[in-house]
């Protein structure tokens, strides 16, 4: 998608009249705002954070413990869940979500794509408090009486699944994250897959490849880039996705190796904790954790916006 | 495009004109706290809601920790809390924050067994479950108090609460008495660092959690385990005897502490001395300004505190609290006399 | 490979692929199957017009919740639409150096926030100052939300529109202001649209801003000064409570809240066909 060039006249290269100057004065405040509120997002947080920055330093960093009466935080245990329930999630979502955008970009017949698009948009525009509601009521209750059980007694030898079947932790929280992340990745590596340019398609065609091998050779080598940035912009997704998470992931702050044990993640903590920090150091604490979060997906979704523009130009990636 | 904005401006003009509050509508009160006693605040703003029309109240059961915060915070206009506020925390508030009983409840172990069998725990073993230290629920301490009752070679899920919260803190304070070990390990507080189990979010999550987890041992509020026909553990009391967590058991250990009752109501009603004392009992506080802010809104809080310790109470027993003892009615009385606006009383001479 | 196993290869990840698309699709039609089946029961008139009961009682309804969810919308779109609208036309049109580029990165930034650290953000600016929580701060918090989405989308359909009407108007002498405003807005009016669509059925989701701004409220809202229900936070807090009547309400508010979303998102795909061909 290129600019629209639009040459210069000469009753444009300068504000003659009072309309254009009040009008372009209005753009102009519109755009500021939103630079400051961005400013102003961050600013506020560093703020309140400062009591915590003071009082554990980097120590913050390696600290494990979440002792609120001892007033001793540390965001590890929040960071290792943030990360083992997204990682999970890609896991499940990527093989998945590259796989339909694969089908819908290069080889589902044309009458089902437009339907099978909107599906997928919609499964997108399910609220996150509706996956949480599912995730408990339905997705848990599966888990306890019947996969953890299982999965327990094949390959319980394994650390990953040791412990007792509660249902709800970080198994659950991978799993609803995966389903609320895939929609993502599928749309974004479409449109990926669809800015390939079609000579490239066409050359692996008169080349006599089939169907799949084009997708492989032809159009997947081209987009790779783009199908990381893809996979990025769904990590993004997933590292701040709040309530599902919430509602199944168990809340316990603590290292646990085994998925089935529960597990806390930043977005949880703050979303449990914050209207209840009684201390001011308590607050700061949970502020700080805000703050990481916000830098952590700041940088991976704008590594994904590089990687996926690099294969076509700037394409839509603002896809809610 | 201008039928566009002007039906796009009409429609807010529309939302925001229906919203603003019109003459002669209800003050609206904002209360956020306890989950404990959840279920009989919920009852009293209802009821009060028929019978004084100009006022709402709209409690937001957020756990104490967050009473304590919002209040602390002059977001809502009363806090309520079953872990009283320490000292600390009341030198930070703005200004001078009184606890106001309102009922007496119990903090029961409820779990999820096959069959849902009666059982007993001595205080030993309760805190050692949430330790860590026994794990399965055919261990021989816990067989031992139970004779009579197979009880399967399965873990104990433990569940305990992720949000800030009274309930925990009676829980707890009780575990620090009964166990130097917990004193030590852990303290007390309205949110502590747990040895094992998962937190439910308010004593809704914590009985929502247990219910759905066969296995599964957590503490709530009476009522909680109650209403959800959840079975309840009988705790030994300091006395020797194990007590159900009955309202009977509740007034009894109120009894036996209030007399060492002070001034400020602040008072730890657990591991009581008196034969029939359910051990893990406690008040429940609201947490209001001594000097109220708003002259309507003081009003309209005197009004319903008076209320509720007279006419309120007698909600108290179908939903599993104990009511006030009459004596500590008469200390409240006093203590609604001292709340004021700018200096004066708010409450005529009754 | 011989030509058979290729082609027999092919038709393997034709399927594989099919499949793949088919299971993210599934999880959609389980929920919506499973969102019927339990609320359909509990969707009746007094879901839609009573007030929540007190604790353990049946009955009541979710009216207030979903008054306030439709006001928190409004309040949403009526700071957020128009910032980002003319937000979009700025970046759009504008020959400034480098506020476009800033503003458009950003714009990016703000995308990518978990609405949760947006919800302490209005907390902290809102709440606390005012002493209370509100509908105001929920408004507030929802239209940082939909910003980015309605500034991005406002620029791509500005930029669609032709350079030739453009040309033509200011050929006749119309000032580039009037220009801007009384045709390259209109033209760009159904995408707008759909952008601002796409935005408020994101925002009508929401719950973890509200948590700390609208607070949630028993009875009917006072004002936008105070407290008020929402849908998404009602769900919540019946999800997560013991009682079996709460669950059922549960349920069928997430089937009135899925109701929204999806209608609005129906809404504006069929703004879209037809007017534009080519833009997704």
């Amino acid at each position: 998608m290129s600019v629209v060039a639009i040459p210069q006249t000469a009753a444009r290269a300068a504000p003659r009249n009072l309309g254009d100057r009040i009008l372009r004065g209005a753009l102009r405040l519109a755009a500021l705002t939103l630079v400051l509120l961005v400013v102003a997002i961050v600013v506020e947080m560093l703020r309140t954070a400062v009591p915590a920055f003071r009082a554990f330093g980097w120590r913050f960093l390696v600290t494990s413990t979440w002792d609120p009466v001892a007033e001793r935080f540390g965001v590890v245990p929040f960071l290792y869940g943030t990360v083992v329930s997204s990682l999970l999630a890609l896991l499940i979502a990527v093989p998945l979500g590259i796989g339909a955008a694969i089908y819908l970009a290069e080889l589902a017949p044309a009458w089902i794509r437009p339907p099978l698009a909107f599906l997928v948009e919609l499964v997108a525009a399910v609220p996150s408090v509706i996956y949480g509601l599912w995730g408990i009521f339905v997705l848990a209750p599966l888990l306890r009486t019947w996969v953890q059980p299982f999965l327990g007694t094949t390959l319980g030898f394994l650390p990953l699944f040791k412990g007792p079947p509660y249902g709800v932790g970080m198994l659950a929280a991978g799993i609803i994250l995966a389903i609320m992340v895939v929609p993502f990745i599928s749309a974004v590596s479409r449109e990926v897959l669809l800015a390939v340019p079609n000579t490239q398609r066409e050359a692996a065609l008169a080349l006599g490849a089939t169907r799949w091998e084009t997708t492989r050779i032809a159009v997947l080598r081209y987009g790779r880039s783009g199908l990381v940035g893809a996979i990025l912009l769904g990590l993004g997704r997933a590292l701040g996705e709040t309530m599902a998470v919430t509602m199944v992931i168990g809340n316990r702050p603590e290292v646990a190796l085994s998925l089935f044990a529960p597990g806390y993640t930043m977005a949880s903590v703050i979303a449990n904790e914050f209207t209840e920090a009684t201390s001011d150091l308590y607050l700061s604490a949970l502020i700080e954790i805000g703050l990481l979060l916000f830098v952590v997906t700041m940088i991976v979704n704008g590594l994904a916006r590089l990687l996926v523009w690099s294969v076509g130009g700037p394409v839509k990636v603002v896809r809610e | 495009m201008r039928r566009l904005t002007a039906g796009f401006l009409g429609t807010m003009l529309l939302v925001t004109g229906w919203s603003v509050r019109p003459a002669g509508a209800q003050l609206l009160m904002n209360g956020a706290g306890a989950t404990f006693p959840y279920p009989i605040y919920s009852k009293w703003f209802d009821e009060y809601a028929t019978l004084d029309s100009g006022v709402r109240f709209n409690y937001q059961s957020i756990g104490s920790g967050g009473g304590i915060k919002q209040i602390s915070s002059r977001t809502v206009d009363f806090g309520a809390s079953d872990g009283p506020m320490t000292d600390e925390q009341l030198k930070q508030a703005p200004a001078e924050l009184l606890h106001i009983p309102t009922v007496l409840g119990a903090v029961v172990a409820t779990y999820n067994l096959p069959g849902s069998p009666k059982l007993r725990f001595a205080p030993d073993v309760v805190a050692d479950i949430f330790l860590g230290k026994i794990t399965k629920w055919n261990d021989p301490r816990i067989t031992a108090a139970n004779p009579g009752v197979t009880l399967p070679d399965q873990q104990i899920l433990v569940v305990h609460r992720s949000d800030g919260s009274g309930t925990t803190y009676i829980w707890v304070d009780y575990l620090s008495k009964v166990s130097s070990d917990w004193q030590q390990k852990v303290g007390k507080g309205t949110s502590v660092n747990w040895p094992v189990g998962l937190g439910g979010k308010g004593n809704e999550g914590v009985a929502g959690q247990v219910k759905n987890t066969p296995g599964a041992l957590g503490y709530v509020e009476l009522a909680y385990a109650v209403k959800n026909k959840m079975p309840v553990a009988s705790v030994k009391n300091a006395a020797g005897t194990f007590v159900e967590p009955t309202i009977a058991g509740t007034t009894a250990a109120a009894m036996a502490a209030w007399k060492s009752m002070p001034a400020d109501f602040r008072v730890s009603l657990t591991n009581p001395p008196g034969e029939d004392a359910y051990p893990i009992a406690s008040f429940t506080w609201l947490l209001v300004y001594k000097d109220q802010p708003n002259e309507l809104k003081g009003r309209a809080l005197v009004k319903f505190l008076w209320w509720m310790s007279h006419e309120g109470q007698k909600y108290a027993d179908d939903l599993l609290y104990a009511p006030l003892p009459p004596p500590v009615v008469k200390q409240i009385e006093a203590r609604i006399r001292q709340i004021t606006y700018q200096g004066k009383p708010l409450t005529a001479a009754r | 490979m011989t030509p058979g196993a290729r082609r027999a290869v092919n038709v393997a990840m034709s399927w594989l692929a099919a499949s793949a698309a088919g299971l993210v699709v599934l999880p959609l039609l389980l929920i919506f199957a499973f969102l019927l089946w339990q609320g359909a029961s509990a969707v009746n008139l007094d879901f839609f017009v009573r007030l929540p009961k007190p604790v353990g009682e049946t009955g009541g309804g979710m009216a207030n919740a979903i008054v306030g969810t439709l006001i928190l919308v409004a309040l949403a779109a009526g700071l957020g639409l128009p910032l980002g609208i003319l937000g979009g036309l700025y970046l759009a049109e504008s020959r400034d150096r480098r506020l476009p580029w800033l503003a458009r990165f950003l714009a990016d930034v703000l995308n990518g926030v978990p609405s949760i650290v947006i919800g302490i953000f209005a907390y902290t600016l809102i709440v606390l100052p005012m002493r209370g929580f509100s509908a105001l701060a929920g408004g507030f918090a929802l239209a940082v939300i939909m910003l980015p989405i309605v500034v991005r989308t406002s620029e791509e359909m500005v930029r669609l529109v032709p350079a030739s009407l453009r040309e033509a108007a200011l050929a006749l002498g119309i000032p580039e202001w009037k220009m801007l405003l009384r045709i390259v807005l209109p033209t760009a009016r159904a995408g707008i649209i759909t952008g601002a669509m796409v935005a408020i059925a994101r925002v009508a989701g929401e719950t973890a801003p509200l948590l700390f701004t609208a607070f949630g409220n028993r009875f009917w809202h006072q004002g936008l000064d105070q407290p008020i229900a929402g849908l998404p936070l009602q769900v919540f807090a019946y999800a997560i409570s013991p009682y079996d009547d709460w669950h059922r309400q549960a349920w069928a508010g997430a089937l009135a809240l899925i109701g929204m979303v999806f209608v609005v998102s129906l809404a504006a795909r069929v703004v879209t066909s037809g007017r534009f061909t080519g833009v997704r």
